[in-house]
């Protein structure tokens, strides 16, 4: 009798031999989403650099993925990206991370690189929480939420990370949670595709630090909870901010053409070379 | 100006644009920064000159995305630069250990300034010695080389570049304000003159699985992205293949041991200095912009019959010990002088205090060179 074997286990690295994810984390959901992407388009890991910061979600290429991978500094990955995509224009760059290290610690790079549209896929899994140092309130936790760092409840407004970087000017955006993992496999293939910046933004339980605290504790009740909440961005589009107060809106929410950095770049070198002349 | 790499002539050249000249003639692909006093007409220059090269200049939203991009760039084998003052190299520590930690080639261009804080832009210190070798956390050892004029801004670079290169690790120019912004007479070779190092890149199609890629104390072959290598890129404590662990503490101690030891152990090739102390009884050591009035202050004690002479430090870390030891040895009395409170000076005091007396001579005001007449008065009243 043969081996069964995963269909994706040849994108996973040999010497790789468990995760370290907690149980009931979403993480492999995503995981999965983006290596059935990668599949779907028929394309090799070697087409890939992946790039990841620090934080649960950063140790999905690293060391899953058996590929070009650089698991940077805490906030970095995707300045990273930018300087890897400048030296190999024609690979594919792409940063897995978490909602802390892109948009709170790395916030800055995360709109300017957004604002340069620079080619690259930037998938966001937001937890909404710190996961790995032991659930600390982030710039994505919701206000009233109790952590370990705000015992008596949230006081802070949150972020909407994606509509942030749809105001700093990313070509693709797209927000899923863990409950459309064929929604999200697709839009990850748009965003590999895609001459731009291209962002996703995953909403995704963290139970063991989150949902204990949120009061929602196991991972089954959280996907449940987002599914309820989820609102396709058709439907939302009519619908008033009190109407649309808890609900999640999901979908391809920009999906435009405009000028890609590195090919400017080519532009002004070119520019460059003539004027030497 | 011409579109070629190498411009070889003699020039009447800016200390800073000497070393953005260094940068492109020791084949420098890739640069990003960030505006600063006084180290901006680096950039600027390489803004005009890369593109027209194929290469690339990025104007960077700060220093912590400038250096990460520079590293970043690294790893798809290119040879890269960032070029800054004291506030962003505050900024890209934490970065710069990561390069030191995944033994990363790049160059950091620090033309210092007044500090601490904003302090004063226009003027020369040499405040940012011992944060060049201790800024970020951790155990490390790293390589910097300290230019005394626009000349040694060129070759100097070069050097860097090549260092960067053998020795897969960050290296940095401590350069100041008065160097930067200094104009002299500057002679740039021909472009088969220059002597350029390129990083070992493991063979096409080997086995990713079999390169030992990190922590080889001679130097392991860089397996740089986009070959096929499937290279694991990690700042977490790692093996020789990349593999994390963070489990077993005699792989964190090899982790720490073996980067450290890649650089102490060819410190006697990277040490550079300049020897002029034969016969002297009184030595002065110094380096960097501070080396031109020791000089001056050794000529006006040799013209009033004292035996006096100069050891200048071109390589300032990893420290060279070995060569303050040895003119220590054949002197009674060493005087440091730096551009600052003493930073080198506990190091060199270390080192030459078995041998002979040593003693410190700041300068009058913070930024303001030692006057040659103060350095003969303090030579006169060691040497009594």
């Amino acid at each position: 009798m043969s081996e069964i074997v995963h269909p994706l286990h040849r994108f996973i690295r040999p010497s790789v031999t468990s995760t370290t994810n907690c149980p009931g984390c979403g993480n492999g959901i995503v995981t999965q989403s983006i290596l059935r992407a990668i599949d779907e388009l028929g394309m090799d890991l070697d087409a890939f650099v992946f790039v990841s910061g620090i934080g649960c979600a950063a140790w999905i290429p690293s060391p899953l993925f058996n590929a070009d991978v650089l698991h940077s500094i805490h906030g970095r990955p995707i300045a990273y990206a930018l300087g890897i995509k400048m030296g190999l224009p024609e690979k594919k760059v792409m940063v897995v991370s978490g909602d802390g290290d892109l948009a709170a610690i790395g916030g800055n790079h995360l709109i300017h690189n957004a604002r340069r549209n620079v080619e690259m896929t930037v998938i966001c899994i937001n937890n909404m929480i710190y996961g790995m140092t032991g659930g600390q309130a982030g710039p994505t936790t919701p206000a009233g939420v109790k952590t370990t760092t705000t015992p008596y409840g949230s006081f802070e407004n949150s972020f909407d990370i994606s509509r942030l970087v749809i105001g700093a000017g990313a070509s693709f955006v797209a927000r899923w949670t863990t409950v459309h993992a064929r929604q999200l496999t697709r839009s990850i293939k748009k965003a590999i595709k895609k001459k731009g910046f291209a962002f996703i933004e995953v909403l995704s339980q963290c139970p063991v630090q989150f949902g204990r605290k949120s009061g929602l504790s196991g991972s089954v009740q959280m996907m449940e909870d987002y599914r309820k909440r989820s609102m396709g961005i058709e439907k939302a589009a009519g619908l008033t901010a009190e109407e649309l107060k808890e609900k999640i809106i999901v979908g391809e929410l920009v999906d435009m053409e405009k000028p890609e950095m590195a090919e400017e770049i080519e532009r002004m070198k070119a520019r460059a070379v003539e004027r030497s002349r | 100006m011409k579109a070629e790499r190498v411009l070889a002539g003699r020039y009447f050249m800016m200390g800073n644009e000497a070393c953005a000249e260094g940068a492109l003639a020791a084949g420098c692909e890739f640069s990003a920064g960030y505006p600063i006093t006084p180290a901006t007409e680096i950039a600027n220059r390489l803004a005009e000159r890369l593109p027209q090269l194929g290469g690339v200049f990025l104007q960077m939203e700060d220093e912590i995305s400038s250096i990460a991009a520079v590293i970043g760039a690294s790893w798809t084998g290119k040879k890269v630069m960032t070029v800054t003052s004291g506030p962003g190299i505050s900024l890209m520590l934490e970065n710069i250990g990561f390069a030191v930690g995944v033994e990363t080639p790049c160059v950091i261009v620090n033309v210092q300034r007044g500090a601490p804080t904003t302090g004063m832009p226009t003027v020369g210190v040499q405040g940012d010695m011992v944060q060049a070798k201790h800024g970020s956390h951790g155990d490390y050892e790293i390589i910097a080389l300290c230019p005394s004029s626009p000349q040694d801004m060129f070759e100097h670079t070069v050097i860097a570049f090549n260092y960067a290169e053998k020795y897969r690790t960050p290296v940095f120019i401590l350069s100041d304000a008065f160097i930067g912004h200094m104009r002299e007479e500057v002679t740039i070779p021909e472009a088969e003159k220059i002597e350029r190092v390129y990083r070992k890149i493991p063979p096409q199609g080997a086995d990713p699985q079999a390169i030992k890629g990190f922590l080889d104390e001679d130097v392991a072959p860089m397996p740089v992205f986009g070959r096929g290598f499937k290279a694991h890129v990690t700042s977490s404590c790692h093996d020789e293949t990349g593999r994390r662990n963070l489990i077993d503490v005699s792989s964190l101690d090899m982790f720490v041991r073996r980067l450290s030891n890649k650089i102490l152990k060819h410190k006697e090739e990277i040490t550079l200095v300049e020897r002029d102390y034969e016969g002297a009884d009184v030595v002065l050591v110094s380096y960097g912009s501070v080396a031109r009035a020791a000089a001056a202050g050794a000529r006006l004690a040799r013209d009033a019959g004292i035996p006096a002479g100069t050891l200048r430090l071109i390589t300032v870390w990893p420290f060279p010990d070995h060569e303050i030891e040895r003119m220590a040895g054949t002197a009674s009395h060493v005087v440091v002088l730096e551009n600052n409170l003493g930073q080198m000076y506990p190091y060199i005091k270390a080192a030459a205090a078995p041998f002979a007396e040593v003693s410190f001579l700041p300068p009058r005001l913070i930024g303001q060179i030692q006057d040659p007449a103060d350095i003969l008065r303090k030579i006169k009243e060691v040497f009594r």
